[in-house]
């Protein structure tokens, strides 16, 4: 199965780089585990050519910070039929689906892994709070990427907002 | 009673944005403002650092244009370490930094025309906002969108081999830059398959803007007229005249065309150009010394460069160019919505570099530092796709930065800006009870025209980008709402 994780988020803004320290954590991981077909990609936002990036895979997996009122993290589905917001040269992620089946007519199984964060100012580092949700992050998604069979179509594998 | 109506944000723009348009007791307007959240606090908070960390920390400003930050940072350490204003640096690593900003000019340029004006052309900026939009145009013109998607991905490969990576990028360093390009990326460049190597590039860069020209031709006069004003222009212009985004002299003209700015060495910039604190916005107001607050405003960007410059150093782009300044008669051209023609002429003149650069055997050997003596302050100054962009530091015995000056792109177009939304307003507005929605992005068409930057960088999902306040004529706020992307 061909997947890509795609963490985004400004590293220099300190937990805004959650998605990306997540990514990379990932990466050594997978170098260790000898794992096949799984792309990492990072970048500061989501962006229209990134439609073109999730067209030729199966499995997509996008990380980001969030503010959102979350315990740690959530995982949901994104399918581009929701509000998709258009307002800057950043996407959503619904954004990027959307985009990638009217340009490209694929559909990628996407999902998107919300990480809560706390501080945002101009520094390098995540916060020891935003620390903790991003190992159960970790913890949640590695067996997903060892069998991702399990995720593709079966509802009862996310873990909602 | 007066009202006082809140349109926040302003939406494909950069970040985010709020325009308060204030009408009188007949419903005309009696005041606008396109009030700007900006880079606050970053200033400060170099101070202490190194100064060879200025090149990647600026990059914490923004993620949209890092690019530029990175260079003009650069540039400016370039004169604290001795290693010259623009011109004193290894030919390689001069022509490897002038890739990378050709390649990020290139990928900004496509994004905001394809992506962010087209709905507006394509569908009418009075159509149903449910189509207009860039999945109305993957819908309707696939053929845009995907160029428009394709063109952003080559230039931003092109970033990511002169920078090293899209994430905090330290390809440029004090006095130079840390690779030389590698033979399989310029081949990919040059030679692979379709659409992504520089032959397609080039091609699409002519076809978009027979498309403009011929939408131009069928639309002569809203375009011309749509909130049209004459200015000053301000950028920066090789030494002979010619248009040099990455370095060159300040010149201004005034909207005859009359010379303000003859060729100034821009480490001299603060001698020739203040900026004005208002009470209502966070972002500052520049202004020409010498013609003082009132006259002394500018515009930059693209409509400024190609008002400055007297040729420009590529054969198609120049030919674009003679046609566009026949439009205006040889004189400068002031037509808002005009900036998207001269984007579109720099969109192809950024392929036309990139073309030459990545032929030049420079970009593959070569020296790529210099050293020189150490000095105390450094300006560096670039042609950022919104315009001209300026960083300044000073360090101290310690090597530590004392301080930071930066007067971004959108800066420099802040008052331009506030006055083609008043333009916008009295000519959609005046004598109206209701505000609808074409008069709301008729407004906002006036501003993307800048391309504006108000990005704060940090874009976590939930971190409120929609935030609409209602005040009444007594400054009481009335109602207030927020949302959140997706």
């Amino acid at each position: 199965m061909r997947i890509l994780i795609y963490g985004y988020g400004n590293p220099g803004r300190q937990d805004d780089g959650l998605g990306i320290r997540l990514v990379e954590r990932l990466e050594e991981w997978s170098v260790l585990k000898g794992l096949d077909g799984v792309t990492f990609e990072n970048n500061y936002q989501l962006n229209i050519e990134d439609a073109e990036a999730i067209s030729d895979q199966e499995l997509v997996i996008f990380a980001d910070a969030s503010e959102e009122e979350i315990d740690d993290f959530c995982f949901s589905k994104v399918d581009g039929k929701g509000k998709l917001s258009f307002t800057t040269h950043a996407a959503s992620p619904g954004y990027i689906v959307k985009l990638c089946h009217e340009l490209f007519q694929k559909e990628p199984c996407v999902f998107l892994l919300h990480i809560k964060g706390y501080e945002w100012d101009f520094k390098e580092g995540i916060s020891d709070r935003a620390l903790v949700n991003l190992d159960r992050a970790f913890e949640y998604l590695t067996p997903i990427l060892e069998d991702p069979t399990h995720v593709i179509g079966s509802p009862g594998h996310l873990k909602l907002c | 009673m007066a009202q006082k109506i809140t349109i926040e944000p302003v939406t494909r723009v950069e970040g985010h944005g709020k325009v308060t348009i204030h009408l009188d007791d007949n419903n005309n307007v009696a005041e606008s403002r396109f009030h700007i959240v900006e880079f606050r606090g970053f200033e400060r908070f170099v101070q202490g650092r190194p100064y060879w960390e200025a090149p990647v920390l600026v990059q914490r400003l923004c993620g949209i244009c890092p690019v530029s930050h990175h260079l003009a940072a650069a540039k400016a350490i370039d004169v604290l370490v001795g290693a010259g204003t623009g011109e004193g640096l290894t030919p390689t690593g001069e022509k490897m930094r002038r890739l990378m900003h050709y390649g990020q000019m290139f990928q900004s340029h496509a994004l905001h025309f394809f992506h962010l004006v087209s709905p507006d052309l394509l569908f009418g900026i009075d159509a149903d906002p449910a189509i207009r939009n860039v999945i109305g145009v993957a819908l309707e013109h696939k053929d845009l969108a995907v160029q428009g998607v394709m063109m952003r991905k080559f230039g931003q490969e092109i970033i990511r081999a002169t920078a090293g990576k899209k994430i905090h990028g330290t390809g440029a360093i004090p006095g130079g830059i840390n690779k030389h390009l590698s033979p399989e990326d310029k081949e990919s460049f040059l030679n692979g398959p379709d659409p992504l190597n520089i032959t397609k590039m080039l091609d699409w860069s002519q076809s978009v803007l027979e498309f403009f020209k011929d939408y131009y031709q069928k639309n002569q006069s809203f375009i011309d007229d749509f909130a049209a004003f004459p200015s000053n222009h301000l950028s920066l212009v090789r030494k002979d005249g010619a248009m040099d985004l990455y370095h060159g002299v300040l010149r201004a003209v005034d909207s005859e065309g009359n010379k303000i700015l003859d060729d100034v060495d821009y480490q001299d910039y603060e001698q020739y150009i203040e900026e004005e604190v208002r009470s209502w916005s966070y972002m500052k107001f520049p202004y020409l010394k010498s013609l003082g607050k009132e006259k002394g405003w500018y515009r930059v960007g693209p409509l400024a460069r190609l008002n400055t410059c007297d040729f420009i150093p590529s054969p198609l782009a120049q030919a674009e160019f003679e046609q566009y300044k026949a439009v205006t008669h040889g004189k400068p051209n002031n037509h808002c919505l005009h900036y998207h023609y001269a984007r579109l002429i720099e969109l192809l003149h950024s392929a036309e570099m990139m073309e030459e650069l990545l032929n030049d055997p420079d970009l593959m050997e070569g020296e790529l530092v210099v050293k020189g003596t150490k000095v105390k302050k450094g300006i560096g100054l670039l042609e950022a796709p919104r315009g001209t962009l300026f960083h300044h530091y000073e360090i101290n015995e310690d090597d530590q930065l004392t301080k930071a000056n930066l007067i971004v792109s959108t800066t420099n177009n802040n008052e331009p800006m506030n006055r083609s939304v008043n333009c916008v307003a009295h000519s959609w507005m005046d004598g109206k009870q209701e505000i609808t929605e074409p008069m709301m992005n008729a407004v906002e068409v006036a501003i993307r025209a800048y391309d504006p930057c108000l990005s704060c960088a940090t874009h976590a999902l939930g971190k409120m980008p929609l935030d609409i306040s209602l005040f009444d004529a007594d400054g009481k706020l009335l109602d207030r709402k927020w949302d959140s992307i997706e």
